[in-house]
């Protein structure tokens, strides 16, 4: 296992370090954040523990990356 | 309005298009209908490109069965939007409200049809790749007893359940959904017990004197 696998393997079994709210927590907010993040506004502020979450949750982080990436395609494309 | 919008406050004044999209989806009629049809348009073209991005994961799957598991999505995100429509208040665009559904629909459906025919593994003994870690650059001395306390706090300080759900979901790489829908629970209570467990290993290794800059 090299360093950057064992530096993965560390955050996945001991998670995130800040407070983190939970996956139902996570899709409520989730619209509100991206577009706060797409907007330049303080989304973490706005949403404390949102950013802790996606860290620690794999699938979350997935469906974050894909609002964001959807909503850009739409801007941009 | 349902206890979750209750909860967030009163009402909030909505952008010209998501009130349209609300007008559309609350009407009667054609123009209901017509707006449902737009609506599972919008869905499915995110549980496209959700799959799309996500299809390296069902390459033995053919265009045909993909736009099958694509539909499948709009069609369950549809049903989930329309259903909680009362919880809308304008928080974001109502598109990116509704992407999420589509979104959260299509990749679950993605991580259980590419583990449909995998066995999901969850004895804590199978968690060999952690055992024997290689020392890398940045190895050091107090790494390496983070590592044996957190093997001593998986095996000694976790209930056997905890033990399961992070050994499957942190060391094996079984996605959470997937772990979910074969213990018969869901994304958030596993979540939960992970969140635990992971809290009691940092209490172990604090317990240790290791502190968290490794």
């Amino acid at each position: 296992m090299s360093d950057p696998d064992l530096d993965l393997t560390l955050l996945r079994l001991l998670g995130p370090t800040e407070p983190e709210i939970g996956c139902d927590e996570c899709f409520e907010q989730l619209d509100r954040y991206v577009d706060a993040e797409l907007a330049g506004a303080a989304a973490h502020a706005l949403m404390p523990g949102l950013r802790a979450h996606l860290a620690g949750c794999p699938a979350c982080a997935e469906e974050h990356e894909s609002l964001r990436a959807l909503l850009e395609l739409g801007a941009h494309g | 309005m349902t206890a979750a919008a209750t909860r967030r406050g009163g009402p909030r004044k909505l952008d010209a298009a998501s009130q349209e999209w609300l007008d559309g989806l609350r009407g009667a009629g054609p123009a209901r209908e017509k707006a449902a049809g737009r609506l599972h348009a919008l869905l499915l073209g995110a549980a496209r490109f959700e799959i799309a991005r996500r299809r390296q994961a069902l390459s033995y799957l053919g265009s045909g069965e993909l736009d099958e598991l694509a539909r499948d999505a709009a069609d369950d995100a549809a049903v989930s939007v329309l259903r909680r429509l009362d919880d809308f208040r304008g928080e974001s665009r109502f598109t990116t409200w509704a992407y999420k559904f589509a979104l959260l629909e299509a990749s679950v459906k993605v991580r259980r049809r590419a583990w449909r025919d995998r066995e999901v593994t969850l004895e804590p003994e199978t968690w060999s790749q952690f055992e024997h870690p290689a020392p890398g650059p940045d190895w050091n001395a107090e790494r390496a007893a983070v590592l044996a306390a957190i093997q001593e706090g998986i095996r000694t300080a976790l209930t056997p359940h905890q033990r399961r759900v992070l050994v499957a979901l942190a060391l094996n790489g079984v996605p959470i959904d997937v772990l979910a829908e074969r213990l018969g629970t869901t994304r958030g209570a596993l979540y939960k017990t992970l969140h635990d467990a992971r809290r009691k290993l940092r209490a172990h290794l604090q317990e240790h004197g290791l502190t968290e800059d490794w």
